[in-house]
């Protein structure tokens, strides 16, 4: 008794609270997604999407007390044989798993699937917490910078080759948590730049105007700092890099046959193809868009419900939230996940070292409530 | 350590839902234009088709009615056949039709219903119902086309037919969409916005590959749709009927028309067509078979034909002579067959005689001195002068303008003025000798058949007419027709010069056109023969009966029959007896009129 009271007074409530309303949020928003007003079923029905959320909503919770009321040093122990057993699990699938769509993402036989690369997520967490916790460890040393980013690339590169780059995606955000933990900041730096360079290369027509404003954007930055040849040798260099980066980058779409380069271009502007390749794009839009300063009101979407936006029940589920609740609704959304990351940072902070624990609830907390 | 970096991250965060939330505004406050697309996207208007109106004649007989007919509808989805042999004997189809169908139907719809086969009768959509239910994907379109119980009156009823992309885009109000039908021609036409209704909107969901998911709003927006209003026809069919019987073989005209309403009893357009030829699925096979006819069926002779009028025309001479005072009714003229030819006849006539014996020379001298009534000491001018005093005189018999019956594309025919010889002469350069045919009716005067039938009317009352008019009610209320059909049309004679024109007419019958003449009805009539430069002159009559108490007044031509005495009268008199004593006494003379042989 003495145990579980300490564990509810040590409990955040406020992140609790936050978690739970976008788990119930999601769930109803689930079943506005798969609601069919011809044939209309319980949102408990586990032939839906909704009734087996509510599943897997059931099956989180419990999971989260026992991590709860486990003793932390049982990860700390399990942390690497778990880690190394999902990393196997995620080598065989491809081979054993079941194919859907041209992905093998799961595992195991008839109803009872598992899919390897969201466990994955976890123990990943927890090898990270383990290693990172070692107090000789500082992420300013590049030995460890390498530890800490091999650990995340055996996964990933293990989850391309299902292929699932969503999925491998969501791996990249152990960075935020390597930028806190002191990665060196122009590793970011040096890649946001690189993102924003390529896509206003492909983005602006005329590489002229690309080229002027890299040329402005250095001068700014000589002039806004020390005037000395080094630094002006540098960032001259830098310049004459991107510019020719840019160049190459067309270079190479326009060698790419013309239904790929279409793909690219449709990312810039999807009223190029709104019936192929931008669908997608233009439908969540007039979905998200139709929906105003209110909403149409629960289960009163006519884009989602009718199946004008694909795949709403999981990869564009906003679009039902931004067409039923309007602008408020999206922007309540927003707000709270908004709060429950900041949350999640404050706690952090908090703690005083990274322990495996905390670091393992905060990632689940996170992964549990944003996939379905 | 690095105290900074949780709040660089914090802010990012921050930063990157303040551009979604700002984006969002955006996209659902800022920019409406999705809300449209979304609507478009999922929302189907359906049109709910109203019934059109039916037309009755006088006697509430059925004219025009709605025919049902069925689309047999496929929808490939569903569809499947075991066994195609009985499948196509069933529903009676050619497998290469059915080949055909489908993969039409395919390539316009996986879920949505093409037309298997179109416009199944009746009978034939009750023999095939009961199989319906053993094939999926079968189902049936019930629409309805215009059909007509007796064959006739189609110059008058007009018919529908499908918008065509000119009238689409002249449609200032909207309201027709592409594959409407709506009238394009005869009453159908111009009575289109009473006969339409008003069509009903109903709003459903589709989802994305068309498929209807329920009322739009529970259904609040739409509207039901109003069936069209009937109309009850001046038309008595049964005289139409006969008109058009007695008229086969033959090209010409007839117009009936009741004097103290102006409604038209029977027009008719020979040669005609049946009505149910433009119906359905013959219209364009039909339509185009019936614009290449050499004897121009759909020329609508009694509203769009020209002739002159011939001697007919000297009543109205009479008329406007004696109202002007330049006629003394009991002044004779000499038969002079120096100024113009003429026929053997008492000699010399009064007014009455001129009329009863048509006598040429008669209106030579008289309308010489309507003309010439030295306005003007130059004979130019003084005759240019005097033809315009007539002319506005003659106009207001409704010559000289169309009369706005209720059809399209009348024609105005033609009373000259003095600037059309300014035109052909020259101004100053002509004078009376070049315009005197005009007094007997020939030359430039040109009438149209409904013209000459109103002439008819107005002898028959005595100086006034209503616009002859097809429609004598709508939906039962005889009020509800356009208001100038009820305004009486006085023409500027004094009802007392009447008597003598009626009394002449009457005595006409027996003088030029004795096969006219019915036992104990009086009739009162006048022959007229339209010249021809290209044949043989049509034949000319006009009348009202009976004289004392006139229900029908007629003018009748009949083309290349020569003179009027003959085909035109005999005809005429037929019809007169038939409308006003139902049936006719003289079937000698019907025969006579069957034969048609009537210049030998």
């Amino acid at each position: 008794m003495r145990r579980d009271g300490l564990i509810l007074q040590k409990l955040d409530w406020i992140t609790v609270l936050i978690y739970l309303a976008l788990v119930t949020i999601g769930w109803f928003n689930i079943y506005a997604a798969v609601y069919d007003e011809q044939f209309p079923k319980s949102i408990f029905d586990l032939s839906i999407n909704s009734g087996q959320q509510l599943l897997r909503i059931g099956v989180a919770i419990v999971m989260i007390l026992l991590i709860m009321v486990a003793d932390y040093r049982l990860f700390e122990s399990l942390a690497w044989p778990l880690f190394f057993i999902f990393l196997i699990l995620l080598a065989v699938t491809p081979f054993i798993g079941k194919e859907v769509n041209g992905q093998t993402l799961t595992i195991g036989f008839g109803s009872l699937r598992i899919q390897p690369s969201e466990f994955a997520k976890f123990t990943t967490a927890l090898v990270l917490a383990k290693v990172m916790e070692l107090p000789s460890f500082d992420l300013s040393k590049r030995k460890h910078q390498l530890q800490a980013i091999g650990v995340i690339l055996l996964p990933i590169i293990l989850i391309m080759l299902q292929p699932d780059t969503g999925t491998a995606m969501v791996y990249f955000a152990f960075f935020i948590m390597f930028y806190r933990e002191g990665m060196p900041a122009n590793l970011y730096l040096f890649t946001f730049a690189l993102i924003a360079l390529s896509l206003l290369a492909l983005g602006i027509e005329n590489n002229l105007f690309l080229a002027g404003g890299v040329i402005a954007f250095t001068l700014l930055l000589y002039f806004l700092g020390k005037k000395t040849w080094q630094r002006g040798l540098v960032l001259s260099l830098f310049c004459i890099g991107a510019i020719a980066y840019a160049y190459s980058l067309d270079y190479a779409v326009e060698k790419l046959p013309q239904h790929q380069q279409n793909r690219i271009m449709v990312l810039f502007n999807p009223d190029l193809d709104p019936l192929g390749v931008g669908w997608n794009v233009t439908q969540s839009k007039i979905a998200i868009g139709s929906g105003g300063l209110w909403g149409k009101g629960y289960l009163q979407g006519t884009q989602t419900k009718f199946d004008f936006v694909p795949e709403q029940h999981t990869d564009f589920i906003f679009c039902t939230l931004g067409e039923e609740f309007g602008w408020v609704g999206s922007t309540l959304i927003i707000a709270l996940f908004c709060t429950l990351l900041l949350r999640l940072i404050f706690l952090a902070e908090r703690q005083k070292t990274a322990s495996p624990a905390s670091m393992a609830t905060v990632w689940f907390l996170f992964s549990s409530s944003t996939s379905p | 350590m690095n105290d900074r970096r949780p709040l660089i991250l914090a802010s990012i965060i921050v930063s990157i839902a303040l551009v979604l939330v700002f984006r969002l505004f955006y996209l659902q406050i800022i920019d409406d234009s999705f809300s449209k697309r979304a609507e478009r996207n999922a929302i189907q208007r359906i049109v709910d088709h109203p019934y059109r109106g039916l037309v009755y004649d006088r006697n509430n007989e059925l004219l025009v009615y709605n025919n049902p007919v069925f689309d047999l509808m496929l929808i490939p989805k569903e569809f499947h056949v075991q066994d195609t042999a009985r499948f196509l004997q069933l529903f009676d189809l050619e497998k290469e039709t059915l080949k055909e169908a489908y993969a039409k139907a395919r390539a316009y719809s996986w879920v949505k219903p093409s037309p298997l086969k179109k416009q199944l009768s009746t009978e034939e959509f009750a023999r095939i119902q009961d199989y319906l239910i053993d094939y999926p994907g079968l189902m049936i379109l019930t629409r309805s086309v215009r059909a007509y119980p007796k064959p006739v009156g189609a110059s008058a009823l007009g018919y529908i037919g499908e918008i065509s992309g000119a009238q689409l885009e002249r449609d200032s109000s909207r309201y027709y969409r592409q594959g409407d039908y709506l009238g394009l021609s005869g009453l159908e036409r111009y009575y289109e916005h009473t006969l339409r209704g008003k069509k009903g909107v109903k709003y459903t969901m589709v989802n994305v590959r068309g498929i209807e998911k329920g009322a739009y709003k529970n259904g609040e927006l739409d509207t039901a749709s109003v069936a069209g209003k009937n109309l009850i026809s001046s038309i008595d069919v049964d005289l139409q009927a006969y008109g058009e019987f007695l008229m086969q073989g033959k090209r010409g005209s007839i117009v009936a028309i009741e004097p103290k309403t102006g409604e038209v009893l029977t027009m008719i357009s020979a040669p005609s067509y049946d009505p149910n030829a433009l119906t359905g699925a013959q219209f364009g096979t039909n339509y185009l078979q019936l614009t290449r006819d050499e004897s121009k069926p759909l020329f609508n002779r009694p509203i769009m034909a020209t002739y002159p009028p011939g001697s007919i025309f000297k009543v109205v001479q009479t008329l406007i002579g004696m109202q002007m005072g330049v006629i003394n009714p009991n002044a004779t003229y000499a038969c002079n067959r120096s100024l113009v030819a003429c026929h053997a006849h008492p000699n010399p006539v009064n007014a009455f005689g001129a009329i009863r014996y048509s006598c040429n020379p008669y209106y030579h001298q008289t309308f010489r001195i309507m003309i010439n009534q030295e306005l003007s000491k130059n004979t130019f001018k003084d005759t240019a002068l005097g033809l315009d005093i007539w002319r506005e005189a003659a106009m207001k018999f409704g010559l000289g303008q169309p009369l706005g019956i209720d059809l399209y594309n009348e024609k105005s025919g033609q009373i000259p003025a003095s600037s059309y010889y300014d035109k052909v002469y020259g101004e100053a350069r002509w004078r009376y000798s070049t315009i005197y045919s005009l007094s007997i009716g020939q030359g430039e005067i040109l009438v149209t058949p409904l013209q000459m039938a109103n002439l008819a009317a107005i002898f028959a009352n005595k100086g006034y007419f209503y616009t002859p008019h097809l429609v004598k009610a709508v939906d039962g209320d005889p009020e509800a027709i356009p208001a100038q059909f009820r305004e009486k049309r006085f023409v500027g004679i004094d009802e007392k010069h009447f008597d003598l024109v009626q009394d002449a007419m009457a005595a006409a019958i027996y003088g030029t056109a004795g096969r006219a003449a019915i036992p104990d009805i009086e009739i009162a009539g006048k022959t007229g023969t339209a010249q021809n430069r290209q044949g043989e002159d049509h034949s000319v009559f006009i009348a009202f009966a009976p004289k004392d108490d006139p229900k029908i007044a007629i003018a009748v031509y009949v083309e290349n029959a020569g003179w009027g005495g003959r085909a035109a009268a005999s005809t005429a008199s037929l019809l007169i007896e038939k409308y006003l004593r139902g049936h006719i006494t003289r079937p000698n003379l019907e025969e006579y009129v069957l034969r048609g042989d009537f210049t030998l």
